[in-house]
């Protein structure tokens, strides 16, 4: 994926190019719910359709090495963190061409050469390692900067609270960005936290947490590319409460019970991100045909590539246990 | 007589306790209007309530330990703990604070809690959301820990894990929510600590926990027609452990194979074959086999994945070993 330059300011074009990394991401994952359904994908599957502004946002203020860790919804952040769309697909069918060369699967995703050091299967995870990899910046004087995705329910395991203080104990730079879209499976916000105010959380350990909308991709940038700033200029870390929307279910075949047709519809109607962009963009109608058959085009060749890539010996599970 | 299934039997277990008794109650992470995510307690929220059927954080330490509080005051808790893997982040207050107190205090106290959990690969998570950790629990004085393998089994120890006054880990296993057996209109207790043979033979004794208990009774079948023939015994109760039925088994067959879904090394089976050395040590014409998962976190592709867990035909090779020793 083209780098968008590091800059303040987001011209026509730059915002351009983030609605057609977003779009990609949506034709991308729309492309995994059809091949799970049609019984091609193994495992465990977590679509973010509704949150492509945030991976896109966050990432693309990123510099080259900063690092990410990602959550069980990581399609989007690996994708945005420029994991190619080939890669991925050959991941979610297994294959050794995989990024994570068929041992990780949809919520093990990594690719450390480009800094994503791991998608976590466990809620919170990834937290603290973040914490470990900015405090490696820090001593080594390394201006780079360490970032975690996890979402409002993750707010509510110990990770979370005893990674926020030691981060801010050491002031490392480190980001937190909280992808805050109200449900924890099938679990709403105000059944599991008694305040409706998440960054109250971050504030409570002293930490700066800064407030976003992330259904706009460009104040998600620009709100990212301040705390990175703060983080990489040794003042400290950054929590980022963002406020988004899951416009799927949980998982791929969610029956979704748990909330109502006409919330979800209202919900999809109001906060796609990508229809937010369109609109800002004044996007016409051929124009986003021509962006859509282009990325549609991007994951039809990595479903191809997938599909031809390699499957590993079954033996080869016992490699990789110990280095 | 009804039948149900595997999923149905918890729950039946569930729904009769907390109807009998106003001290049960259950929670865990959506579990009310979901049902969880294996759907074992759908429509328990809509029988009982949100006060006894709570949805919690994504909180395991704190869940875990409010049932073991809760316990201590009197209280028949039963946590779920929605994956198995997640076992590792309540393991603090389930091995340091439930196991213990009892002891710690002199015997002044009693933490009647239940710790329900499903494990088991097969469906390709990958390495974070199908293991098998019971062994883990096993080394622990002051627990107890439960493996059914069948509804009837689910549905009894469920109940007498609910009833027992000291802290029980009860392993579903995920790939036998579906299977189902005729079950008694009368909920039968199954006493814990006791086995249960699910098929007599003379030539060789399978020893197996959860899926294995189905894997075994697969490769018992086929070796049959090869003309072994072999007892296959499922303890179900894994900690306090039914030696004396173990042991008698091996005496009856003077061979032995044990056999879990969890890795080999360290596994509930090194137990199992320390029990039967030692007990049917002039007994035994062979080396007792061990059948588990390979030496390997769980791998994603399916491929791999299949070939790190054990399946039937790794049993009745485990068979033809052992018989083929003289
Ligand atoms: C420690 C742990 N407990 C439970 C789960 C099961 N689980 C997976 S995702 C999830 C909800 C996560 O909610 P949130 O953090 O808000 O992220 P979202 O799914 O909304 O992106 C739960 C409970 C888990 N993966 N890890
Ligand atoms: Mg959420």
């Amino acid at each position: 994926m083209a780098k968008v330059e590091q800059k303040g300011t987001l011209s026509k074009s730059d915002l351009r190019e983030f609605f057609r990394e977003m779009l990609l991401i949506r034709r991308f994952e729309e492309k995994v719910e059809e091949r799970f359904r049609a019984g091609e994908l193994p495992g465990f599957l977590h679509v973010a359709i509704g949150q492509e502004a945030v991976a896109v946002g966050v990432c693309r203020a990123l510099v080259e090495g900063d690092i990410i860790a990602s959550t069980h919804r990581a399609h989007g952040h690996t994708l945005a963190k420029g994991t190619t769309p080939n890669e991925l697909m050959a991941e979610l069918y297994g294959k050794l061409e995989g990024c994570s060369h068929g041992y990780g699967g949809s919520m093990h995703l990594y690719d450390i050469e480009r800094g994503n050091i791991g998608a976590n299967a466990v809620v919170g995870g990834g937290l603290p390692a973040i914490v470990g990899a900015a405090l490696t910046f820090k001593l080594r004087c390394y201006p780079r900067v360490g970032v975690a995705f996890f979402g409002d329910g993750a707010t509510n395991i110990g990770t979370f609270h005893e990674a926020l203080n030691l981060a801010q104990l050491w002031q490392v730079p480190a980001v937190f960005v909280c992808e805050n879209n109200h449900w924890a499976e099938s679990t709403p916000s105000w059944q599991h936290m008694p305040i409706e105010d998440i960054s109250q959380r971050a504030v409570a350990y002293g930490m700066k947490a800064v407030k976003v909308d992330g259904q706009d991709v460009e104040a998600v940038y620009k709100a990212t590319r301040r705390a990175l700033e703060h983080a990489r200029g040794g003042k400290g870390p950054v929590f980022l409460a963002v406020n988004t929307y899951r416009l799927v279910g949980h998982y791929i075949g969610d029956p979704q019970v748990y909330r109502s047709k006409q919330e979800l519809e209202e919900t999809r109607a109001t906060q796609d991100p990508i229809e937010h962009l369109r609109t800002k963009l004044e996007l016409s109608g051929d124009e986003v045909e021509e962006i859509d058959r282009e990325v549609q085009e991007i994951v039809d060749a990595s479903v191809e590539f997938a599909k031809n890539g390699t499957d590993p010996k079954p033996e080869d599970a016992l490699k990789n246990v110990y280095a | 007589m009804p039948e149900l299934s595997y999923r149905e039997a918890v729950r039946d277990a569930l729904s009769r306790a907390m109807r009998d008794d106003e001290d049960v109650f259950i929670m865990g992470e959506d579990i009310a209007e979901m049902g969880g995510s294996m759907g074992v307690t759908q429509g328990l929220v809509d029988e009982f309530g949100p006060e006894r059927v709570r949805n919690t954080p994504i909180s395991e330490m704190a869940l875990a330990g409010a049932a073991i509080g809760a316990a201590m005051q009197g209280m028949r808790p039963v946590a779920e703990i929605m994956y198995e893997d997640f076992l590792t982040l309540a393991a603090e207050q389930i091995v340091n604070q439930a196991a213990k107190h009892r002891y710690m205090s002199g015997g002044q106290v009693t933490v009647p809690v239940t710790f329900r959990t499903q494990g088991g690969a097969g469906w390709s998570p990958g390495a974070q959301h199908a293991q098998q950790l019971e062994s883990w629990f096993v080394h622990i004085p002051g627990l107890k820990v439960v493996f059914p393998s069948t509804p009837t089994d689910a549905r009894g120890l469920l109940w007498s894990s609910i009833y027992d006054d000291n802290p029980v880990v009860f392993f579903e296993h995920r790939t036998l929510y579906g299977i189902k057996e005729e079950v008694g209109d009368e909920l039968e207790p199954i006493p814990l600590g006791q086995a249960r043979t699910h098929r007599q033979g003379e030539d060789v004794t399978v020893i197996a926990t959860g899926r294995l208990v189905h894997e075994a009774l697969a490769a018992a079948k086929e070796a049959e027609e090869e003309g072994i023939s072999v007892e296959v015994v499922d303890p179900r109760t894994l900690l306090p452990l039914d030696e004396d039925a173990l042991i008698s088994s091996v005496k009856k067959t003077n061979r032995c194979v044990v056999a879990h879904e969890a890795v080999v090394r360290g596994g509930f089976g090194a137990e199992v074959a320390a029990v039967v050395q030692y007990g049917a040590f002039d007994w035994l014409d062979a080396p007792i086999e061990r059948v588990g998962a390979k030496f390997s976190p769980l791998p994603f592709a399916p491929v791999m994945e299949d070939f790190v867990v054990p399946h039937a035909n790794d049993v009745l090779e485990a068979i033809h070993r052992t018989v083929s020793r003289t």
